[in-house]
């Protein structure tokens, strides 16, 4: 028996229960199409539940699954029947804040696509193969942003309520149109042309 | 690339759908992969390109080999990059490419370098991608950094160390475990995860060495864990050593109860759980240790988190099956969960308060489901119907309310799970609660009138054709049977005609209306339909004369086959077209033994209309022909039993020889299979010298020698006992191999003319009592333990002493007895006082014997037997006693 908490999968799908990204860590769905009958399966029973202010959880197929929604964004961990819930849910909220910090708040679906890369990066400090990696949201947002070629300061010495408080700000001037956010890449892509 | 990868904020919210990879293509995406080939790299671009690919690959796009290959490649170009951000995605991509051993080596020296980089970022991540896509022959040769890594300054350095360990334990132990001291080191770490991660993988490493495991748990336990997480571990390993000392423990102390107890009083809310559940599943647990847990788990219940209240109400549900009055106190709690928008929540609350509701609270409870149920989905259906029945069983008195909500969840949609499981509650309950058989099988009947599941209708039709004649008013069903043999098809009208013919034969008043109907069913299109019928016609004397039915009639109609199926199919395929028909009463009777992997999960009962599991092909017939062939053999009748072969050499000896031991009426025959395990030996006149001298009452009476015996072909040797008749003569008997041993040249293969005569001394041989006893199994023992009567009960009370638990106890019985353990009743439920087994077999002399086996724990460790025993003859059950007295 192994004892230690795993982690089956993650899954961040859109409001229709499109992929924005997943990451599967057991082989238990080998193909392509047996995991994207899983997510369809999982999002229409989730589906109508109200899981934006807490964190909601479901037994589905031998599975627990915590799940958490934010706008058009549905949060998912999957874990094995006898898990520890707490333990699911931890990992699930340090996914969720870590996403909030990293988006500055403007947490979305088209905000997370273009940002797509921190979403990968904030994947890859949460869990290796199934294992918990750092479930405080501070500490992975920290790992991720510290390379991410941003001007502010290191997210890593904010606390969350500071790190939202810059969201506020961000939102409140993208919206009176003073200033875009810049992301490094697409701003880059716009620049270099559509050479493709 | 026509991406609209437009800026400006007015054109965003004019495109609704604006996605960044609006319109992305394979082929574009690997033509831009061309980037990473530049001589001037440009980080932004690169990265941007990597997210592209990894996004495509999370689309579920595959790469071919060809084109995985190629990026692979490109992305190794990156490592010329000094770019933080760039490294990150290229080590991302790397994984996701998972590259084959050749690659792989490609991209070896850059990591290695990364991984003793002064650049924390890059050794952690350097670490995580080598192992990952590594194997044993590079482990080696990087295994001197990872020790190092593993005791790194930075948490995060080392974690990743701890954690590649942890995936590489599967595949190369033998290397991670020369790590053990560096992993003692880290799990003293300051770093909360370095000493989850540590704890896990020391673990693992040790965790089949009972001891170390020990010893590491009581030093954790008095230090300081940090992080909860860690703190969990230790609560799963403390357990774990908890339920193994559980054994060797006489005294009612557990060694580290306190520890778990403590952990309730943890600050974070999942040690807190992980405490809580680790008691809740202890082994035999008391009510006194059981308590605080409850109290802990009952305080989650109203919690404004689901997730607590849904593994809280999760957890109790599981105690409420072995400790239902544990768990009363939080009832007015979980009440009130019934409600809880989270169905799954709701379903575990329901199911929980039927387990332990009292008398009073049903019909309220059953108020508040029935408006619940309509909204929940099969499964969740299916479990709360489960604990309704058992409550039903509980509560007899309330059976009218509970049958009423089962027969108007039975009319409603559902699949055939569910409506399969409400059906087998149904007759469960008819079985055991009398005075609800009428109405359940009038609701069972109305079902029928509308029922698309075949094979729930043919089981409801036999059901209704054993338990509605004895109804006070057996005519009233008889519409509802017939109207299926005009509705339905063919299977279900067949079972109908059997229903019928079942109602006549018992029913004096109804046979002349009966047999109107059968005539009728002579003209069904259905070949089977209409044998049935007239096969019923004639054995009931159909021909208008109402005459009392036969007691084989009876027999034929309502006597369990008590032949597996498995068996009688054989005969049946073995039976060549003669002159002499084909007789029922040489079909072996025997069960073979299931091997373990087909055995049901343990606590999955067969219930209510399942049939017993079929037995996969017997090797009695084979047995049957070999003896007969044998013409010493010939007239000792018909084959009572054959044993499992008994090994009486060591494994690896120069000869190996085991023993069958066939039983007849009068004799007994010990057939050896030997086996030469010498190459260069050739055993000739091989015959076994059998000392009986402690079984008096066996003579010998016939030997079969073995001629000869090459090199690793098997052949046997016979000797055969006469006994007295019909008697379970037991002794034991000393074995001597003896034959002439030649040599053989192994170039040519040919043997010596001279032999020597030489012996082996084999193991003792015994005849037991269960060597007389067959393991017949019945589909319903409650139904063949009342037919059997109480004539020739035999009751008596025993003690079994001291026995480590209650299923070794069981299983040691059932062993002793040789008979077939009945509905699933050999599983003993963990942490359970008490349990009955339900045993069925047939003894020598073919006289049917049922027993039934009632286990108690008598103190901590004594285990108290109650024996009935009901069999056709009183000197067999009395023999049965004599048995597990002297046993």
């Amino acid at each position: 028996m192994d004892s230690c908490p795993c982690i089956k999968n993650f899954l961040l799908l859109d409001s229709e229960g499109n992929r924005v990204a997943v990451k599967y860590y057991s082989d238990e769905w080998p193909t392509n199409s047996a995991k994207e009958a899983f997510e369809k399966a999982l999002f229409s029973k989730t589906q109508k539940t109200n899981a934006r202010t807490e964190a909601e959880i479901a037994m589905f197929e031998n599975h627990i699954i915590v799940y958490k929604f934010v706008q058009d964004l549905h949060f998912f961990v999957v874990g094995a029947e006898g898990e520890n819930e707490l333990i699911l849910v931890t990992v699930l909220q340090g996914f969720f804040d870590a996403v909030g910090l990293l988006l500055r708040g403007n947490v979305d679906k088209k905000e997370a696509l273009e940002n797509l890369d921190l979403i990968l990066l904030c994947l890859d400090e949460i869990v290796d193969g199934g294992v918990i990696l750092e479930t405080d949201a501070n500490a992975i947002a920290g790992k991720v942003a510290s390379h991410s070629v941003d001007a502010t300061a290191p997210l890593s010495e904010q606390t969350i309520s500071q790190a939202l408080a810059t969201a506020r700000e961000h939102l409140a001037r993208s919206l009176l149109n003073c200033m875009y956010v810049p992301v490094p890449w697409l701003a880059d892509d716009d620049a270099m042309g559509s050479s493709g | 690339m026509a991406q609209p990868l437009v800026k400006k904020d007015d054109d965003r919210d004019e495109e609704v759908e604006y996605s960044p990879f609006f319109g992305i293509e394979k082929g574009a995406v690997l033509q831009e992969a061309r980037v990473f080939n530049d001589p001037q790299l440009d980080p932004q671009r690169c990265s941007q390109v990597i997210t592209k690919l990894l996004y495509l690959l999370n689309q579920g796009e595959v790469f071919t080999k060809v084109e995985a290959t190629e990026v692979f490649f490109s992305v190794t170009k990156l490592f010329q990059s000094k770019d933080l951000g760039l490294r990150r995605m290229v080590y991302v991509m790397i994984k996701e490419l998972s590259p084959s051993a050749d690659e792989v080596i490609m991209v070896t020296s850059s990591l290695m370098k990364d991984m003793t980089s002064k650049t924390d970022m890059y050794r952690a991540n350097a670490i995580r991608v080598l192992c990952r896509i590594t194997d044993g022959t590079l482990l080696t040769q990087i295994e001197r950094y990872l020790k190092q890594a593993i005791v790194d300054k930075n948490p995060v350095v080392s974690s990743a160390a701890l954690v590649s360990g942890i995936h590489l334990l599967q595949t190369n132990p033998e290397i991670v475990k020369r790590w053990s001291n560096e992993v003692q080191e880290a799990v003293q770490s300051r770093a909360a995860l370095v000493q989850f991660h540590a704890l896990a993988l020391l673990h693992q490493i040790r965790q089949n060495d009972r001891l170390a495991v020990n010893k590491l748990v009581s030093s954790l336990t008095r230090g300081s864990v940090r992080s909860p997480l860690a703190q969990c571990l230790l609560i799963r390993y403390t357990s774990q050593v908890i339920r193994e000392s559980a054994n060797n423990t006489q005294t009612g102390d557990r060694p580290f109860y306190d520890f778990l107890e403590g952990c309730l009083r943890h600050k974070a809310e999942m040690v807190i759980f992980e405490a809580a559940r680790a008691i809740t599943e202890l082994n035999g647990v008391t009510s006194r240790e059981l308590t605080p847990a409850i109290t802990v788990l009952q305080l989650f219940l109203s919690s404004s988190k689901p997730v607590l209240r849904f593994a809280a109400v999760r957890t109790l549900n599981k105690v409420a099956m072995t400790h239902p009055t544990a768990v009363t106190n939080c009832n007015i709690d979980m009440e009130s969960l019934i409600s809880d928008q989270n169905r799954s929540i709701a379903t575990l609350a329901i199911t929980t308060l039927l387990k332990t509701g009292n008398e009073s609270s049903v019909d309220r409870l059953m108020k508040q489901i029935t408006n619940f149920m309509s909204d929940i989905a099969d499964e969740f259906k299916i479990v709360v119907v489960e604990a309704i029945r058992s409550l039903c069983l509980k509560f007899p008195l309330k059976h009218r309310s509970l049958m009423n909500f089962l027969s108007n969840i039975l009319r409603e949609e559902g699949g055939f799970e569910y409506k399969k499981a409400i059906v087998d509650s149904i007759v469960i309950l008819i079985r055991d609660i009398p005075e609800a058989k009428e109405t359940g099988l009038l609701h069972l009947c109305e079902f029928i009138e509308d029922c698309e599941f075949t094979y729930l209708s043919t089981q409801i039709l036999h059901f209704l054709g054993i338990e509605g004649p004895k109804t006070s008013d057996p005519s009233k069903y008889i519409r509802y049977i017939y109207n299926r043999v005009h509705l339905e098809n063919a299977t279900v009208r067949a079972g109908a005609v059997s229903t019928l013919a079942k109602f006549g034969a018992m029913v004096d008043g109804l046979k002349p209306r009966i047999f109107v109907l059968l005539r009728r069913c002579l003209f069904d299109t259905d070949d089977e339909v209409r044998d049935r019928a007239t096969l019923y016609l004639n054995t009931l004397g159909g021909d208008g004369a109402v005459v009392e039915t036969g007691a084989d009639v009876k027999e034929f109609l309502f006597g369990s086959l008590d032949i597996p199926l498995v068996n009688l199919e054989n005969s049946l395929k073995n039976y060549e077209p003669s002159e002499k028909p084909f007789d029922i009463n040489f079909v072996p009777k025997e069960v073979k033994t299931q091997p373990l992997a087909e055995k049901k999960a343990p606590g999955k009962k067969p219930t209510g209309l399942g049939a017993p599991p079929p037995g996969p092909p017997s090797t009695v017939d084979a047995y049957e022909k070999l003896l007969s062939s044998i013409p010493e053999f010939a007239n000792f009748g018909k084959l009572f039993k054959s044993s499992a072969p008994v090994e009486l050499t060591e494994a690896e000896t120069e000869y190996a020889v085991n023993v069958v031991k066939h039983i007849f009426d009068s004799h007994v025959v010990f057939q050896y299979n030997c086996t030469n395990t010498i190459p260069e030996q050739l055993l000739e006149n091989v015959t076994v010298l059998v000392d009986a001298s402690e079984a008096e009452e066996f003579a010998e009476v016939a030997s079969k020698p073995l001629r000869s015996l090459p090199y690793d072909s098997p052949g046997q040797t016979f000797v055969a006992f006469e006994k007295p008749e019909g008697v379970p003569a037991v002794g034991k008997f000393s074995n001597m191999l003896r034959f002439i041993v030649k040599e053989v040249d192994p170039s040519t293969g040919e043997a010596e003319d001279d032999g020597v005569e030489d012996e082996y001394q084999l193991e003792d041989l015994e005849v037991v009592a269960a060597d007389y006893i067959l393991k017949v199994g019945v589909s319903n023992f409650r139904n063949a333990w009342e037919s059997m009567g109480a004539d020739f009960e035999r009751v008596d009370e025993y003690g079994l002493g001291p026995r480590d638990s209650l299923a070794e106890a069981v299983n040691a019985v059932i062993d002793l007895l040789g008979m077939q353990p009945c509905e699933g009743t050999e599983v003993v439920s963990p942490n359970s006082r008490s349990h009955t087994c339900l045993l069925s077999g047939v003894y020598i002399g073919n006289v049917k014997v049922l027993v039934r086996l009632q286990f108690g724990l008598d103190g901590p460790k004594d285990v108290a037997m109650k024996l009935a025993v009901r069999s056709e003859d009183e000197t067999v059950s009395d023999a049965i006693h004599e048995i597990v007295a002297s046993g």
